[in-house]
C-alpha cells in the first residue's frame, strides 16, 4: 500500500465524488422544496449522457457536444417536470416514488427505441493518456478534467446559491414552502427552473461519466440510489450537505474498495478477508447512511434551521 | 355474497391446471404459480404499506433472504421443504426484526430512505456471496421435497402447494387485520401520538408487523427460488422492492386482495405485451414486444396519477353504487 497508490485513489474518490454532487445537487433541491422523492432523476443522468453521445458524433467535437447536450437535458427535464411531475407534488410519498418508478421503466424503454442499448463515447485523444502528475505517479488527464470541471460547477453553484436573487428564492423555498409562497414567490415557475437546472447538471455528469462508465440503458439506476444516500447523510434540501456527502461517499466507496481487502489480509485468513473485504467496502456507504439517519435525521447540514 | 364469490374464484383457480391439461397449455401452469408467488410476496408487503402505514423500500431483502437460504438448504443436500422453508421465514423474520427495530425509530421519508440502505447492504452481502454462486447466481440441481408422495418438480403441484400457502396467508392475514392486533395497527397508522398517549406501546405493535411481513416475504422467496431452480442477487435488487410496490398499489393499498390483485395485473400485461402479438399495436410500431415494459410503465403512471385506489378499488366503487 504505497503513498502513490493512496494519493492515486483519493483522486479517483475525489472525482467520482464530484459527479455525484452533480447529481445530488438537483435531486436534494427537488426533495428539499417540494417534498418529492423522484426517482427518475437517474433517467435525466443517463438521458444527457445519450444526448453528449449523440452531439459528440454529429459535431465532432467532444466539448462541443457535451456543452450542447446541457440545455438540451435541461429542457427534457422541464418538460417532464410540466408534463407529469408538477401533478405529483400535492400526493404522498408512496404515489411519488411508484409514479417516477413508472417514468424509470418508460424513459428506459424510450431511450432504447430511439438510439439502442447503447452508445459509444469515448474521451477526447488529446486527454486519452495520463499526465506526470508527481514524479513516479502519472494520472489520467481526462479523469483531472473531470475533476476541474466538477470543482468549476461546484463554485459556480455555491456563488449562484449564496450570491444571486433567484439562488435566494431557491434557498427560501428549501427551508420554508409556505413561508417563501406567502411572500410572493412563484414556487411553481421556480421549480420548473429549479427542475431544468437539475437536469442541466445531470447532464455534465452523465456526459463526463460518460467514456469511463460506458453510456447504456439503465446506467441512471444504480448511481441514482448513490445520490440518495449522499442527500440523506448531507441533509436533505441543502447544497453544502450534498457536496460533503457527495466527497465522502465518494472517497469512501473508492478508498474502501482499493483498501479494504487489503487491511482485512492484515488481521484475517485470506479466503476469509477475500470474502468478506468486498462485501464489506460495498456496504461501507450505506452503514454510514444508516448511521446518520439514526442518529441525526436531518442530516450532517439540516436545511431547515 | 363476497363469500360466494371467492368460493367461486377458489374453485377455479384449483381447477386451473386441469383445465389447462385438457387443453394442452401447461405453460400457463407455470406462469399462474409465478404470479401466485408474487402475490404472496405483495400481500405480505401490503401488510406493511396498507395496514401500517409502513413505506418500506426495502422488502425485497425479505423475499431475497428467504429465497437464498431455501436455495442453499437444497444445494448443501437438506432438501426438505420442512425445513428449509421455515428456515427461510425464520431468517426473514429476524432480519425484518433486526432492521425493523433500527428503521421504525425514524419517520416518513426517512423511513423509505432507511430500509432502502438496509437493503441495498443484504443485496451486496449475496454478491459476495462466492460460495453461492456471488454475482452469477445459484442454480439448484432440484426443487425442494415435501414428501407424502407429492413431487414439486411437478409444475401442476407446484402450482397447488403455492396455492394453499398463498390461500393460508390470505386466511391468517384476513383474521390479523381485524383481530385486536390489527386494528390496533391500523389505528397506529391513523394516529400513532394517540394510541401511544391511550397505552399502546406503538413501536412494539409496528416491529411485530414488520417482522411478520418478512417472513411471509421470505416465504414468497423460498417459493420464487423453487420456481426458477435458480436464485441470484437480481432479486434483491432495488427495483424489485419497487415492483412490488407497484404490485401492491396496483391492485389496491390496504386491501385484502390487492397484493393478489396487483400480481395478477402487472406480471398479466408484462406477459401480455411481451409473449403476445396484438395486431393494432403492431401496425402501430412493429418492434412494441421488445419494448413491453414501456407499456408497463404507462399503465403504472396512469394508475398512480388517476386510480390510486388500485384494482380493488374498482370493486368497491361498484359495490356502493
Amino acid at each position: 500500500m504505497s503513498l502513490i497508490l493512496i494519493l492515486e485513489q483519493s483522486l479517483n474518490g475525489l472525482q467520482f465524488g464530484l459527479m455525484l454532487f452533480l447529481l445530488a445537487a438537483g435531486l436534494t433541491l427537488v426533495f428539499g422544496i417540494m417534498d418529492m422523492i423522484n426517482l427518475a432523476h437517474g433517467s435525466l443522468y443517463m438521458v444527457g449522457a445519450f444526448l453528449a453521445a449523440t452531439l459528440v458524433q454529429a459535431t465532432g467535437s467532444f466539448a462541443l457536444g457535451v456543452l450542447l447536450s446541457i440545455p438540451a437535458t435541461a429542457a427534457v427535464g422541464m418538460l417532464l417536470e410540466v408534463a407529469v411531475l408538477r401533478t405529483l407534488y400535492a400526493r404522498d410519498h408512496l404515489s411519488q416514488v411508484l409514479a417516477t418508478f413508472a417514468l424509470i421503466l418508460i424513459i428506459n424503454e424510450l431511450v432504447r427505441m430511439i438510439w439502442g442499448s447503447d452508445m459509444p463515447l469515448s474521451a477526447p485523444g488529446a486527454l486519452a493518456g495520463p499526465v506526470q502528475l508527481l514524479p513516479g505517479m502519472p494520472y489520467s488527464a481526462y479523469r483531472l478534467l473531470i475533476i476541474g470541471v466538477g470543482l468549476a460547477v461546484a463554485v459556480l453553484l455555491y456563488f449562484v446559491v449564496t450570491k444571486t436573487r433567484i439562488g435566494m428564492l431557491v434557498r427560501a423555498g428549501a427551508s420554508n414552502r409556505e413561508m417563501a409562497m406567502a411572500m410572493g414567490v412563484d414556487i411553481k415557475r421556480l421549480f420548473t427552473l429549479v427542475f431544468g437546472f437539475g437536469a442541466a447538471l445531470c447532464a455534465i455528469a452523465g456526459a463526463m461519466l460518460g467514456p469511463i462508465l460506458a453510456v447504456q440503458v439503465g446506467m441512471g439506476e444504480n448511481i441514482l440510489i448513490l445520490a440518495f444516500v449522499v442527500i440523506v447523510i448531507g441533509g436533505i434540501g441543502s447544497i453544502r450537505g450534498a457536496l460533503v456527502g457527495a466527497v465522502l461517499v465518494g472517497m469512501v466507496d473508492t478508498l474502501g474498495r482499493a483498501f479494504i481487502p487489503q487491511i482485512l489480509r492484515e488481521f484475517l485468513t485470506p479466503a476469509f478477508a477475500g470474502a468478506i473485504g468486498p462485501a464489506l467496502a460495498s456496504i461501507l456507504i450505506y452503514l454510514i447512511m444508516a448511521g446518520v439517519l439514526f442518529w441525526r435525521p436531518q442530516g450532517l447540514f439540516p436545511a431547515r434551521g | 355474497m363476497q363469500r360466494a364469490l371467492t368460493i367461486v374464484v377458489l374453485l377455479l383457480a384449483v381447477a386451473f391446471p386441469i383445465a389447462m391439461q385438457a387443453i394442452d397449455q401447461t405453460y400457463y401452469v407455470t406462469m399462474a404459480s409465478r404470479i401466485l408467488v408474487y402475490a404472496l410476496a405483495a400481500t405480505s408487503l401490503n401488510l406493511l404499506l396498507g395496514y401500517g402505514g409502513m413505506i418500506s423500500f426495502g422488502h425485497a431483502a425479505f423475499v431475497g433472504a428467504g429465497a437464498y437460504t431455501a436455495s442453499i438448504m437444497i444445494a448443501e443436500g437438506l432438501p426438505s421443504a420442512w425445513i428449509g422453508w421455515p428456515l427461510a421465514m425464520a431468517v426473514s423474520g429476524l432480519l425484518a426484526l433486526a432492521i425493523g427495530a433500527i428503521s421504525l425509530r425514524t419517520r416518513g421519508v426517512y423511513f423509505i430512505m432507511i430500509t432502502l440502505a438496509f437493503a441495498q447492504m443484504i443485496y451486496y452481502l449475496t454478491v459476495s456471496m462466492k460460495a453461492y454462486g456471488g454475482d452469477e447466481g445459484l442454480t439448484l440441481t432440484q426443487r425442494a421435497t415435501i414428501g407424502f408422495g407429492f413431487d414439486l418438480k411437478d409444475d401442476a403441484t407446484f402450482y397447488y402447494v403455492v396455492l394453499t400457502l398463498l390461500v393460508g396467508a390470505l386466511y391468517l392475514i384476513s383474521r390479523l387485520v381485524n383481530a385486536r392486533f390489527g386494528r390496533v395497527v391500523q389505528a397506529i397508522r391513523e394516529n400513532e401520538a394517540r394510541m401511544e398517549a391511550i397505552g399502546y406501546p406503538a413501536f412494539r405493535y409496528k416491529l411485530i408487523a414488520f417482522v411478520l411481513a418478512g417472513m411471509l416475504g421470505g416465504l414468497a422467496g423460498a417459493l420464487l427460488a423453487n420456481q426458477n431452480s435458480y436464485v441470484n442477487p437480481g432479486i434483491l435488487h432495488w427495483t424489485e422492492s419497487g415492483k412490488l410496490m407497484i404490485m401492491v398499489i396496483l391492485g389496491g393499498v390496504g386491501h385484502l386482495y390487492g397484493g393478489v390483485f396487483g400480481a395478477i395485473g402487472l406480471l398479466g400485461l408484462e406477459e401480455v405485451l411481451a409473449n403476445h402479438k396484438i395486431a393494432w399495436l403492431a401496425a402501430l410500431y412493429p418492434n412494441y414486444q421488445q419494448h413491453s415494459l414501456l407499456g408497463v410503465g404507462l399503465a403504472m403512471l396512469a394508475v398512480v396519477l388517476y386510480a390510486p385506489q388500485g384494482i380493488a378499488g374498482i370493486f368497491r366503487r361498484k359495490r356502493h353504487d
